[in-house]
């Protein structure tokens, strides 16, 4: 964690993706990725089954319950980065570790 | 390019995941040996800025979008290894929390993207990076080239699971033509915020670019035999 503030390239880093996650994504293309396109224009879309957690808090990237859409998409995204770093660093500075 | 649920047959899924729980294992140990208390921060930050960078689909061509899978910017950034890791722990997490990508395809999409497209992107970059003269401006040429590919390979490596296991009865042949030619046209983005991204930290930490260091290493090792002599 430390060197995420003394490093200027890390702390840098960091900021942008926040900047990314948190308020870019609002502006993303609503149009169904490649696969998506593909499998609609094709027509095995409809083999697709929702996964056994679309119902959860942050399906879709947004949250539940809030209504207002930017806030919502990039309250999500944060969260997702909050989960990516922690678990990111924990296994990365694991196996960092010299026995 | 993340693959829900209910596209591949379960054994087929079941069978991808013991292979990619394979490939991933073997990717521990070699992220391991190589990641040092200097670089596994860096491999954090990689990990969250394509986390982050993955969230935003750009549009393509009519009603189509794509998004950066990552594979070749992580395997220039921290080598390929720490790579692989990198882009199986985006994965879980996108599936797990937001329900991006199925569960039982998580295999699936490990294998695509995590294993193919980080090695195959990889493998590009080293060969384009032997081709073009050896200095620092070859570094995002060969990024673009190898980010680009990577897209169209690892569709058509979707392409390879279809023709496995699909539940649907659409011809391989049709599946492969759609996947292979909306890809190219992703991958030309892809290329582009991998060759950005790269020239951006090869401005301001160049020591930090795996796929660099090396080079740098051995220009050093060259400059210094020459004034031995």
């Amino acid at each position: 964690m430390k060197e995420f503030i003394k490093n200027k390239f890390l702390l840098g880093g960091i900021l942008v993706s926040i900047f990314v996650a948190g308020f870019i994504s609002y502006y993303a293309s609503s149009s169904p990725d490649g696969l998506e396109k593909v499998a609609e224009d094709k027509g095995f879309l409809d083999t697709a089954k929702d996964s056994a957690n679309s119902g959860s808090v942050l399906a879709d990237y947004g949250v539940a319950g809030i209504d207002n859409e930017r806030l919502s998409v990039g309250l999500s995204g944060l969260i997702g980065l909050i989960a990516t770093f922690s678990i990111s660093l924990l296994i990365f500075k694991t196996l960092a570790k010299k026995k | 390019m993340h693959i829900p649920d209910g596209f591949i047959d379960l054994p087929t899924s079941l069978a991808f995941i013991a292979v990619s729980a394979v490939g991933v294992g073997v990717a521990l140990k070699g992220a391991k040996s190589e990641l040092s208390d200097k670089t596994a921060p860096l491999a954090g930050l990689a990990t969250v800025f394509i986390f982050a960078a993955q969230m935003i689909n750009f549009p393509v061509a009519a009603g189509t979008s794509g998004h950066l899978l990552g594979g070749a910017l992580a395997a220039i950034l921290i080598g390929p290894w720490a790579a692989t890791l990198s882009i199986t722990i985006v994965l879980i997490l996108q599936a797990l929390l937001f329900a991006d990508g199925g569960l039982t395809a998580i295999g699936l999409n490990v294998f695509n993207l995590s294993l193919v497209g980080v090695w195959a992107s990889y493998a590009i970059f080293l060969i384009v990076k032997r081709i073009l003269p050896s200095n620092k401006k070859a570094i995002p040429a060969a990024a673009f080239i190898a980010a680009l590919i990577q897209v169209p390979i690892a569709a058509s490596s979707f392409v390879f699971q279809y023709a496995i296991g699909s539940v649907a009865t659409i011809p391989v042949s049709t599946v492969f033509t759609a996947m292979f030619s909306t890809h190219v046209l992703i991958g030309i983005g892809e290329g582009l915020i991998t060759a950005l991204t790269i020239s951006a930290v090869l401005a301001t930490r160049s020591d930090l670019v795996y796929g660099y260091r090396g080079q740098s290493r051995k220009l050093e090792i060259k400059s210094s035999a020459r004034s031995n002599s």
